[in-house]
């Protein structure tokens, strides 16, 4: 019973842990569905929202608001950042470089996540700063069938259902509306796109707005677990395995991926370790995606890569 | 609607130039739609047709001239602008959103006609709802229309070219446009495919009332099909008349033949 228990604990806190390496993977995989661009720059937006986000909480607590009120301005606070950030970068980044190659876009990405990382810690500070916004203690389940019970981080299951909502949210979106339609028709075809009526630059910036209110929400958690600072941004490296696995087109496939790698590493960690050695949660995930790369090279939910030769 | 309006011309295009460096893709063409007729631009490969229709759809700037169409002039405009303004177009080389089905094509092509906002639509409650059945409806009868009701949640990227080319017009006909664009609506088809695309514009023009403004450079299509036609040849225009008229101009059997030197 006792490995059983610690099995299931294992699990679960992999599971849950594993969402968090979602919520940075849906960013992507947003921007890359609807414009064809990998999205370099999707960690630095994290750490930018997060910033925002901590740094106005604290002068508006500071100020003496009560606490509801100053997490409510401080996450429209954020929110407008983000937007103004998806304004600037579709204005003079992605726009002027439209119809170009993707490896172009993919490095002016590059270029961007140097940009928002030095002015969100230019503007914001580059502390470790403490985020409160969901509980941290631990709940104890099933206390009665294993002794110590199962130990279920409060911050993951808050997590997890933001997570859910958001995922629902989004396929309701892209399904469902007008904006997500257009979307779906720009990330196919720009020209043909253009030639309904869809204005690119609006659809453009919306993606980024959305991709920059995802790193939001992805910031909430993200930042109450770690501390909001600068080494969020590796965050993304996190992403990437999520996202090979996953398949870089699918919404669901983020989910999943974010799930395996998270399941995945804990439980090589737990069972793999003693006999192979520690530290198998630094590269469990790239060793996985290696071997997904191989067999199923755009990933379990991706679109088949069909060229027509 | 067959016997177009003599009298009211919906688009005026007025010595328009445009150059890519120095190849000059059109000089000073100047012609005339008229509201309900089936126009045709023809001309040899590289004649500037696609250039013109990119021109009238906003794709393209002219470097002179002027585009006046239902009464506004305007040198510069963006596709979407045009879209707006009532220009629908399909493309030589099919351009469809390849991941999405039929029907979504042919839906995305209502995107100017929904009216209620975002958060409506997530909601998907009372009038956001009605007007989406609305859309469906309308877009269900461009499908009966064109005889593609067993393809419609097929993505259109496993279709054969003919249909996607019928997936195309659909998509255009949803926009409800004054003016249809269509660029070579009958390259690469087989005869059977070409006779069924005929029909279909001809029922378009019937049926809706629209303005068809198309290119081709299959003679033999374009004069069983238009009221009037011009031809364009190296970037100018050589000829422009009833088919009958085009087919005995010299200029036009010189440019299509080639001329003794």
């Amino acid at each position: 019973m006792i490995a059983l228990g610690q099995f299931l604990e294992v699990l679960i806190g992999g599971l849950m842990s594993g969402v968090l390496y979602s919520l940075v993977a849906l960013g992507f995989v947003l921007i890359f569905k609807a414009s064809g661009v990998f999205n370099y720059a999707q960690g630095a937006m994290v750490l930018l929202a997060g910033l925002a986000l901590v740094r106005a909480l604290d002068l508006l607590v500071a100020n003496g608001l009560p606490l509801w009120v100053a997490v409510i301005l401080a996450i429209g606070f954020a929110a407008v950042i983000m937007a103004a950030t998806a304004w600037l970068i579709e204005r003079f980044v992605i726009g002027p470089l439209v119809n170009q190659d993707g490896l172009t876009l993919f490095m002016s990405t590059i270029g961007v996540t140097f940009v928002i990382e030095g002015a969100a810690e230019m503007i914001f500070g580059s502390d470790v700063y403490p985020l409160r916004l969901f509980p941290t203690d631990a709940w104890f389940l099933f206390e009665g069938l294993f002794p110590g019970g199962i130990l279920v981080n409060k911050l993951d299951v808050w997590g997890a259902l933001i997570a859910g909502v958001l995922v629902a949210g989004l396929a309701v979106f892209f399904q469902r509306t007008k904006t997500g339609r257009a979307l779906r028709a720009v990330a196919d075809d720009h020209l043909a796109a253009h030639s309904i009526g869809i204005p690119i630059s609006w659809i453009w910036f919306v993606v980024w707005l959305v991709a920059g209110l995802v790193a939001l929400v992805a910031a909430t958690v993200w930042g109450t677990k770690l501390g909001v600072q600068f080494s969020i941004t590796f965050l993304a490296l996190k992403a990437l395995p999520v996202l090979i696995i996953g398949g870089l087109t699918s919404i669901p496939g983020a989910i999943v991926g974010g799930l395996i790698v998270g399941a995945g590493e804990k439980l090589a960690e737990v069972y793999l370790g003693p006999s192979i050695g520690g530290g198998i949660e630094y590269w469990f995930a790239y060793v996985l995606a290696l071997a997904v790369l191989l067999l199923r090279p755009q990933g379990l939910f991706g679109e088949r890569i069909i060229e027509r030769v | 609607m067959r016997a177009p309006n003599a009298n009211e011309i919906l688009l005026q295009v007025e010595g328009v130039a445009l150059a890519f460096g120095g190849v000059k893709a059109l000089r000073d063409v100047s012609f005339n739609v008229k509201k309900g007729e089936i126009r045709a631009i023809i001309g040899p490969n590289g004649a500037g047709k696609t250039s013109m229709l990119n021109v009238v759809n906003g794709f393209y700037h002219p470097n002179h001239g002027a585009i006046t169409f239902k009464g506004s002039t305007r040198s510069k405009m963006q596709p979407f602008e045009a879209a707006r303004g009532g220009i629908a177009r399909t493309f030589q080389n099919v351009a469809l959103f390849k991941g999405m089905s039929a029907l979504d094509n042919i839906m995305a092509g209502r995107t100017l006609k929904v009216r209620r906002g975002l958060l409506w639509q997530l909601l998907r409650y009372g009038p956001a709802l009605a007007e989406e059945i609305e859309h469906r409806r309308k877009v269900e009868e461009i499908i009966d229309f064109l005889e593609i009701e067993t393809i419609r949640k097929v993505p259109v990227g496993r279709l054969p070219y003919g249909l996607q080319k019928r997936v195309e017009l659909g998509r255009a006909l949803a926009m409800e446009p004054d003016l249809l664009l269509l660029d070579e609506p009958m390259a690469g088809m087989n005869l059977e495919e070409k006779e069924d695309m005929s029909r279909f514009i001809i029922d378009v023009n019937n049926h809706y009332g629209t303005t068809i403004a198309l290119i081709e450079h299959d003679m033999a299509v374009v004069m069983d099909l238009s009221d009037r036609v011009a031809v364009l040849d190296h970037g100018v225009k050589i000829a422009d008349g009833t088919p009958d008229e085009v087919k005995r101009s010299q200029a036009v059997i010189d440019a299509y033949l080639g001329v003794a030197h």
